[in-house]
């Protein structure tokens, strides 16, 4: 079509002879759009992290751990001490509903020794589930425990971060060879390093886990230290606690409401306070990314109103000439698209290398990686291109609706 | 107040051989607080191939009469028939095309548009006349040929003189061949040898046929012409022909 060939030839042209005025609007597309989605990565990015290191102990589990009654029950005198072992386990698993994931912790101070260097370190005996409840992720080229580790009692070990450093240095753990207890045990993992806010037993950096079956007969211990368990959603488990402390309470004979027989921590309660806080945390960000969207199209708007301002007289030419208003108003609306569509691409641009470039950089440790929310890219440059769109519209649609001597003059 | 005679000079077509007739045509301009009268009642009706110079001090609104019969604004009072229609009773897209196929105007001041060359300035009008590219080319470069601009088409209009960038409007005007050329002080910004160029572009203008109504001081494109309509303070004073 010969007419929209024209029609685009001489929108490129008059883009392109106005360089500064062309860049002008597509710069303050850019920055309004860089500056709310960088804000709002930047948010989501600290807002990860902090969930991330405050899950470093896990995500909403319970921890209990079996100690001494201080009610006499049924008869029984108080301060007698509660033992579990690998049937009372079982059995909470058959009969408690509503456990989603439990597992045993055996834990003891054994001495570990690689090459020349030997070390007193804390060992857990645990099950497959531990790593996925106690957020343990294995770095690469590493893994956690299996079951077959757990069936076959295989002398596997996975091994804290900072522990490995100390105990390989330069040396890659993974494949290696560790004396526990005078056992050749293999390393199959060694810990993603992760931020960990809290703990019942020492930082998971520095810890060796085990399988408990092996652990189990590696010392012969027989009783747990603790476990942990969680209900399917974080808001069943003080539920679930409540039934597990009854039905084990019926098996070993407790009062159900002795604090003590049973040593509880709910760490849903932590979540509770950690939940609102970032629940303001996250309004507080909606509420500035609103504020720079507004403040963004505020100064969009001002340059389209400029630019209108500066072609009413072009547009009062060209309809002396004999263009009709919406031959003028479409040449000025796929320019006002066109600079939009530019804009909001390089400024998300922007913004995602940016997220890029912080991944990696001790910057990271600081804030997080920020993390661009397709969404919220997408509504800014949306929001910026409308706000853009009418705020050419309308000056622009009054000026072809003008007489043109009118319009030339103005 | 004199009665323009309804004597036809080379006039055909229409009914009464009248191009432009205007009836108590009135504009006031309204900045707020004053309302500024700029025509108070002007009858004008020109024939077909008539050349009308109107004359008359600064203020007098001979831009503003032009600016009307070029359909370019809206009076406030009277009646306008163009070619024997009544310019009222178009609506924006007709007014547009009016403009576009049966006026050609020429500015004071030229303007044209700086980000396009001469080629493209000339085009222009084409192009909203929905000519196709190479037919616009051909034409735009011959108009420019015949004000003498043949080697300037790839200029822009700061990088032409005064003179030649009226020329570049002149043929501008001319690009859809309108029967109607409006030029408001063609030769105002120009020095005499300029002046005199345009002069004659107007004159052989006329002498192929065209209507032409131009707003001069200038006393020697005045007295080229076959008419000269003197406007004092938005009233035609005078109206007289030259004798033949
Ligand atoms: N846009 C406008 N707003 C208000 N008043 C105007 C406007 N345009 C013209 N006028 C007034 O209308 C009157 C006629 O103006 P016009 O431009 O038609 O005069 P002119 O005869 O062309 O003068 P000149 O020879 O100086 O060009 C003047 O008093 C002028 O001040
Ligand atoms: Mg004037």
């Amino acid at each position: 079509m010969t007419s929209f060939g024209s029609f685009l030839r001489q929108l490129v042209r008059d883009v392109w002879s106005q360089k500064l005025r062309t860049f002008l609007t597509v710069f303050g597309i850019i920055w309004g759009t860089v500056a709310v989605a960088l804000l709002l990565a930047v948010g989501e990015g600290v807002h990860r992290r902090q969930t991330k290191s405050f899950a470093g102990l896990g995500d909403r589990i319970v921890i209990a751990w079996p100690s001494r009654t201080s009610l006499p029950f049924e008869g029984l005198g108080k301060g007698r001490r509660i033992r579990v072992d690998e049937t009372d386990i079982e059995f909470l698993k058959k009969r408690v509903g509503g456990l989603a994931e439990i597992s045993s912790e055996y834990a003891q101070n054994l001495r570990a020794t690689f090459g020349d260097r030997a070390r007193l370190v804390d060992v857990s005996g645990v099950s497959p589930i531990f790593g996925e409840m106690r957020n343990m992720v294995p770095a690469e080229g590493g893994r956690f425990i299996n079951p077959t580790d757990m069936d076959q009692r295989r002398r596997v070990v996975f091994v804290g971060n900072e522990l490995a450093e100390d105990l390989f240095g330069e040396i890659d753990p993974v494949g290696e060879k560790v004396m526990l207890q005078g056992s050749p045990f293999l390393v199959i993992g060694v810990l993603q390093a992760k931020e960990q806010d809290s703990s019942y037993s020492g930082r998971d950096h520095s810890k060796m886990i085990i399988p408990s079956s092996t652990f189990q007969a590696l010392t012969g211990q027989r009783y747990v230290d603790l476990f942990i368990y969680k209900a399917a959603t974080p808001d069943r488990n003080k539920a679930l606690t409540e039934r597990v402390l009854a039905a084990l309470g019926e098996r070993k004979r407790f009062d159900p409401g002795d604090t003590q027989a049973l040593g509880i921590w709910d760490t849903t309660d932590m979540f509770v306070w950690f939940d609102t806080f970032m629940l303001a945390f996250k309004l507080f960000m909606g509420f500035m990314g609103i504020l720079t969207l507004t403040v963004g199209g505020i100064g969009v708007s001002n340059i389209m109103n400029v630019v209108v301002e500066e072609r009413t007289r072009e547009i009062g030419i060209k309809m002396a000439l004999g263009a009709k208003s919406r031959t003028v108003l479409s040449q000025f609306l796929l320019e006002t698209f066109i600079f939009t569509a530019i804009g909001g691409i390089i400024g998300l641009t922007l913004t995602w290398g940016f997220c890029a470039a912080v991944a990696g950089t001790p910057a990271e440790d600081a804030i997080g990686t920020p993390v661009l929310s397709p969404q919220i890219a997408l509504l800014t440059a949306g929001v910026l291109g409308l706000v853009g769109f009418l705020a050419g519209y309308f000056p622009a649609r009054q000026a072809s609706r003008l007489d043109p001597v009118v319009a030339m003059k103005l | 107040m004199n009665w323009p005679l309804k004597k036809k000079n080379n006039g055909d077509g229409n009914s009464n051989g009248h191009i432009i007739e205007m009836l108590g045509i009135t504009k006031v301009y309204d900045t707020g607080k004053i309302q500024v009268e700029a025509l108070k009642g002007i009858d004008l009706v020109v024939d077909k191939g008539e050349f009308v110079a109107v004359v008359g001090p600064s203020g007098s609104g001979k831009s503003t009469l032009l600016n009307l019969v070029g359909c370019l604004d809206t009076p406030s009072g009277g009646t306008y028939m163009l070619g024997g229609e009544a310019v009222a009773g178009l609506d924006r897209d007709q007014l547009a095309d009016v403009r576009n196929r049966r006026v050609g105007f020429v500015f004071q001041n030229f303007n044209l548009l700086p980000q396009l060359t001469a080629l493209e300035n000339v085009e222009m009008p084409m192009l909203f006349g929905g000519m196709g590219r190479r037919e616009r080319r051909r034409r735009a470069k011959e108009h420019l040929d015949r004000v003498g601009l043949g080697d300037r088409v790839e200029h822009r209009p700061t990088e032409l003189s005064g003179g030649q960038m009226q020329r570049v409007a002149i043929a501008r005007a001319l690009a859809m061949e309108p029967d109607i050329v409006l030029a408001d002080e063609p030769t105002g910004n120009l020095d005499t040898g300029s002046g005199s160029d345009v002069m004659s572009l107007m004159t052989e203008l006329w002498g192929q046929g065209r209507t032409l109504v131009v707003v001069t001081h200038d006393k020697t494109l005045a007295s080229r012409a076959g008419r000269v309509v003197e406007i004092r303070d938005g009233v035609v004073v005078t109206d007289e022909r030259a004798v033949a």
